[in-house]
């Protein structure tokens, strides 16, 4: 492969910067002006997604953009590069922005939510950090993107600021904080020494294999550091976080935990796999199969509790953990085509659990339900939220023709690359799992009749909440036939 | 005029304090302005010569009091002032921090202190003159003598305040004088044996080609006694037990003065002592006490952590913090590396600007609610935006998020670490960072949650804080108080962007060292 064009650009610089703008905005129109505060976050949400996809063409075309912010060390500057992966991560976040923003609309007010100004600032911010972590051309730029969005998001899981939302954000940020201080932190600066003050090294481009001046044991370790350090990417045993994060509002939960905040975590992982360790020398590293067990071990557990949970929100949060597992599997299989699927399980997983999650917000606002138990009949007094939902969950089981089935098939496709013929029967016992868990959510609410006459008034929620998820729904199928381009960057189409 | 900018440091301040004190006693409203504007002629001079340190070649500027000279064997008697690069950066740090709190005192000292603004004020000068002066002097008794002039003063400025005040003072002083006094015996050590006081010229005397001072035992106590002495001046756990106290009970704006100079300038002179007067060969690999100092260090940082979680109140909290962050700057100092090293200095500077922040923003609260004690804080963040803001950032840099200057010091601990193999030093590290984190998110969910400590909702749900309206209705404290927290804060977020800029200087202030003498680089294991 040829050295690709860099091309100096400005603009991932612009598409961090302009939601940091917005919240001037958001905060300046605030409580007493509710219209106008959300044009702001429309316009800094539908200016990301322009200026995000206004580089597409280009990246297709084989280039990448590059933006100089500053020099943090004499060797490493906070450096954005924009390449196909992160554009793909930042184009699925971008607009899926601009939909959570008018669900957003819907949501908070048919609740009368309080403090929607905070909540819009810190949405615009988290947002910010999530494109510096898609765009980080280093290992110090994306930790200092991660620690902002685990900043950022506090004041957003502990929105409803009650006893629940305390033991939520404790866990949320004990989890976080924790990892990345204790095990990336460590890791990030043992790199630093190491590979000759982290010139070329800690950066992304260029040859792979750039920790090879450490040993056979100091490599795994480094491996275990930073694959449990990220652990936004929901690895067990550092997942119980996610749970505990739908506290926060649903757009949240929507969103940021189901695809910004946890994306950000596999996208680490990817980045960290592919282009610090590179795949040749992880499969030569002995004791790096482990890491395909632990990943798979993730998706089998997450799965089962999934099972077991009742309310809608968590039974969805330990299915993302579960698929998170299937994006960090795909990395930790070493393979090309095992990668390409988990950045491709990044957009595919993110449309599909999106849609979820706007839809259970949609049935909490329209009903007050939480729990999966009580969404009897529910079908024909909501048929576009249920419809969507089930939509939602074959794409994220993996079925044709919806976006989930071709990520999935890569997945696969790199496990038989690795002659890994057991975490092909893992992925399909998984499949099932989804199956026992997501569908009888659809199909208790379609084909069941509801017990009681209370329910009698019930109708759809407001559309600024149902349009996004409608569209959402849409999006499964779209993405599944626009799978080529998104192929391609990804890095395993033609 | 200003090619005499170090000598300029010193006067402002010196003579600001005499005219306070003859002033005052005519007019008491004097007192400020002479206070503020001789703070900024200072920082003014401050600034000048380190731009002089900078653009000279030597990296140093240096000026003889009195007109004595260095000629004579081996460095002379005279008092020299010395400004190289670290002693030029550290006195900036020393006079912006004076300046800030200078402008800050106008209403606590009216308010907590009323009818002895003179004498706060003359105080207050002279302490930074001390201060100003121990960063730049080159002569091991000289330097006693300024660190008395700041300890003295010191006192003075803790006692003004409460009854309590004056009992945490007399704590304070015993303690002080014994560590002063070992200081003090281990500079008559040096003398005997070196025949000198001047710092460049002890190590010209401990280099010199046929000396066996390295070896002597003379030597060997003179260094242990300095540096006791020092480590209790710094309030370095066990030794500790004065500062708490002291720093709580005393006015608002002594302790915004002390808490982030008095240990910071300390932490100075102990690496100055190391580095300058008895030279890294001697103070790393002649003593015993390089071997056992890490090891303390490792108990101070975890105690002092656990005992800032055990505080419910933030300047107690933030007291013993300041205790662990003296940990982290000596350990700093005896990974014995190069990493460490600049990880120490610059935590110098941003340990400094931090827990300036945090005990300007702690007066802020003190002021508005009467009370600093946690369960005082609900609904805090509506009422002071501004003030929170300001405090948090200093909290975010306590902990070590990035970009603020905390993050920058603590990286090049870590590293400093991780080059010698300290591990132990590493995950004492990483524990109280962890515990910093879990004291200051307690403080952010105190004002931010409506749940009392116990875990019981409060308020009628959907974020009501079960506060009254006029509990919660915005009202920041006054302009001379939030400026200068404001700036504190800007300077916490600007230090640690222009941080580069900051360790250029540190790295070449270390690659000039005397007699060559170079700190290790390279990992131990590569």
């Amino acid at each position: 492969m040829t050295d690709p064009l860099i091309i100096e650009d400005i603009r991932p610089f612009l598409a961090f910067l302009v939601p940091l703008v917005g919240v001037f905005g958001i905060a300046w129109a605030g409580d007493g002006r509710e219209n106008l505060r959300e044009t702001f976050t429309f316009i800094a949400a539908v200016l990301q997604a322009t200026i995000v996809l206004s580089m597409v063409p280009t990246v297709l075309g084989g280039a990448i953009f590059e933006y100089h912010v500053w020099q943090i060390f004499t060797n490493v500057p906070l450096l954005l590069r924009v390449d196909g992966p992160g554009l793909l991560f930042a184009s699925v976040a971008s607009v899926l922005w601009i939909a959570t923003t008018l669900y957003a609309i819907g949501y908070m007010r048919g609740l009368h939510e309080h403090a929607q100004t905070r909540f819009y600032s810190y949405f615009a911010i988290s947002l910010s950090a999530t494109m510096g972590v898609a765009f980080s051309a280093n290992l110090l730029t994306i930790y200092f993107f991660y620690e902002m969005l685990s900043v950022s998001t506090f004041p957003l899981v502990t929105h409803m600021q009650d006893k629940e939302a305390r033991t939520g954000g404790r866990t949320y940020l004990g989890y976080l904080l924790f990892t990345s201080l204790c095990l990336l932190l460590p890791a990030l600066s043992w790199c630093y020494v190491w590979l000759d003050g982290g010139q070329v090294t800690m950066d992304f481009l260029g040859d792979t294999g750039k920790v090879g001046a450490f040993g056979p044991t100091a490599q795994i370790i480094l491996l275990l550091l930073f694959t449990f350090g990220f652990a936004k990417a929901g690895i067990m045993p550092f997942h119980s976080w996610l749970p505990g994060a739908m506290v926060a509002p649903t757009p949240v939960s929507a969103l940021l935990h189901a695809v910004a905040v946890v994306k950000v975590g596999v996208f680490c992982l990817y980045r960290v796999y592919a282009d610090l360790f590179g795949f040749d020398v992880l499969r030569s590293l002995s004791g790096e199969h482990w890491m395909i067990v632990i990943a798979c071990v993730t998706i089998l557990i997450s799965s089962l509790i999934a099972l077991s949970q009742d309310n809608l929100k968590r039974r969805l949060a330990f299915s993302t953990i579960g698929q998170l597992g299937y994006v960090a599997l795909g990395v930790t299989l070493a393979t090309e085509k095992g990668a390409g699927g988990s950045v491709l399980h990044i957009a595919m997983h993110a449309c599909g659990k999106i849609t979820l999650f706007f839809c259970a917000g949609a049935i909490f606002v329209a009903t007050g339900k939480k729990y999966v138990s009580e969404l009897r009949g529910l079908g024909r007094k909501m048929p576009i939220t249920m419809g969507a939902f089930m939509i939602g969950s074959l794409s994220v089981i993996g079925l044709p023709p919806l976006g989930g089935f071709v990520s999935k098939w890569y997945l696969a496709l790199g496990a038989l690359d690795r002659d890994a013929l057991w975490v092909v029967v893992v992925l399909l016992v998984s499949s099932l799992l989804n199956v026992f868990y997501l569908l009888p959510v659809a199909v208790t609410a379609f084909f069941r009749t509801e017990e009681t006459d209370k329910d009698s008034g019930i109708k759809e929620a407001p559309w600024p909440c149902v349009v996004p998820l409608a569209l959402t729904a849409l999006g499964c199928f779209v993405l599944f036939f626009l799978s080529g381009p998104l192929l391609r960057l990804a890095g395993i189409g033609e | 005029m200003m090619e005499n900018a170090i000598a300029w440091i010193f006067i402002f301040p010196l003579f600001g304090s005499v005219f306070c004190a003859l002033l005052g006693m005519a007019n008491r409203k004097v007192c400020y302005p002479i206070s503020v504007l001789s703070m900024v002629g200072a920082f003014w001079a401050g600034v000048e010569t380190l731009m002089q340190a900078v653009g000279s070649s030597s990296h140093e500027v240096s000026y003889i009091f009195g007109g004595w000279t260095l000629d004579s064997y081996p460095r002379g008697v005279g008092i020299e002032f010395r400004a190289d690069l670290l002693g030029a950066l550290i006195t900036l740090v020393v006079l912006g921090v004076g300046l800030l709190v200078s402008i800050y005192s106008k209403l606590p000292t009216e308010e907590e202190t009323p009818g002895k603004e003179p004498l706060f004020h003359s105080l207050f000068l002279l302490q930074i003159t001390g201060l100003a002066g121990i960063c730049l002097t080159g002569d091991a008794f000289n330097l006693y003598v300024l660190i008395e002039v700041a300890a003295l003063t010191g006192y003075g400025l803790i006692a003004i305040g409460s009854n309590r005040a004056a009992a945490a003072t007399f704590n304070y002083v015993i303690l002080g004088t014994i560590g002063a006094s070992l200081y003090l015996l281990g500079v008559g050590y040096v003398y005997i044996t070196t025949g000198t006081l001047n710092m460049v010229g002890i190590h010209d005397a401990i280099m010199a080609p046929e000396s066996k001072l390295a070896a002597s035992a003379s030597m060997q106590v003179a260094f242990v006694l300095i540096c006791l002495g020092i480590l209790i001046k710094m309030a370095f756990f066990p030794f500790h037990a004065w500062l708490p106290n002291a720093y709580c009970h005393a006015p608002t704006t002594t302790s915004c003065l002390l808490a982030p100079l008095v240990t910071k300038v300390m932490i100075y002179v102990m690496i100055r002592i190391v580095l300058t007067a008895f030279g890294v060969d001697f103070s790393f690999e002649s003593t015993l006490w390089a071997k056992v100092l890490p090891w303390l260090v490792v108990v101070a940082i975890v105690s002092a952590a656990v005992m800032a979680l055990a505080q419910r109140e933030i300047k107690r909290m933030l007291a013993y913090l300041i205790v662990a962050e003296v940990g982290y700057m000596v350990g700093g100092v005896w990974v014995y590396n190069y990493y460490g090293m600049i990880g120490s200095i610059f935590h110098i500077i941003s340990d400094a600007c931090m827990t300036l922040c945090l005990f300007l923003g702690a007066g802020l609260i003190l002021r508005k609610c009467k009370t600093t004690n946690f369960d005082g804080l609900r609904g805090l963040f509506s009422k002071m935006p501004l003030t929170m803001t300001g405090f948090f950032i200093g909290g975010f840099s306590i902990i070590g998020l990035p970009p603020t200057c905390g993050f920058f010091s603590k990286w090049y601990l870590i590293t400093g670490a991780m080059v010698s193999e300290r591990w132990e030093y590493l995950l004492a590290l990483l524990f109280s960072t962890m515990v910093m984190v879990v004291l200051f998110f307690r403080m952010i969910e105190r004002i931010h949650l409506a749940v009392s400590e116990s875990g019981e909702n409060l308020g009628k749900g959907h974020g009501d804080l079960g506060l009254t309206d006029e509990q919660t209705r915005f009202s920041e404290g006054p302009l001379t108080m939030l400026v200068p927290l404001l700036l504190a804060a800007g300077v916490v977020l600007v230090i640690g962007i222009y941080n580069q800029d900051v360790v250029n200087q540190i790295e070449i202030f270390l690659d000039n060292l005397p007699h060559d003498a170079d700190l290790p680089k390279e990992a131990v294991g590569k």
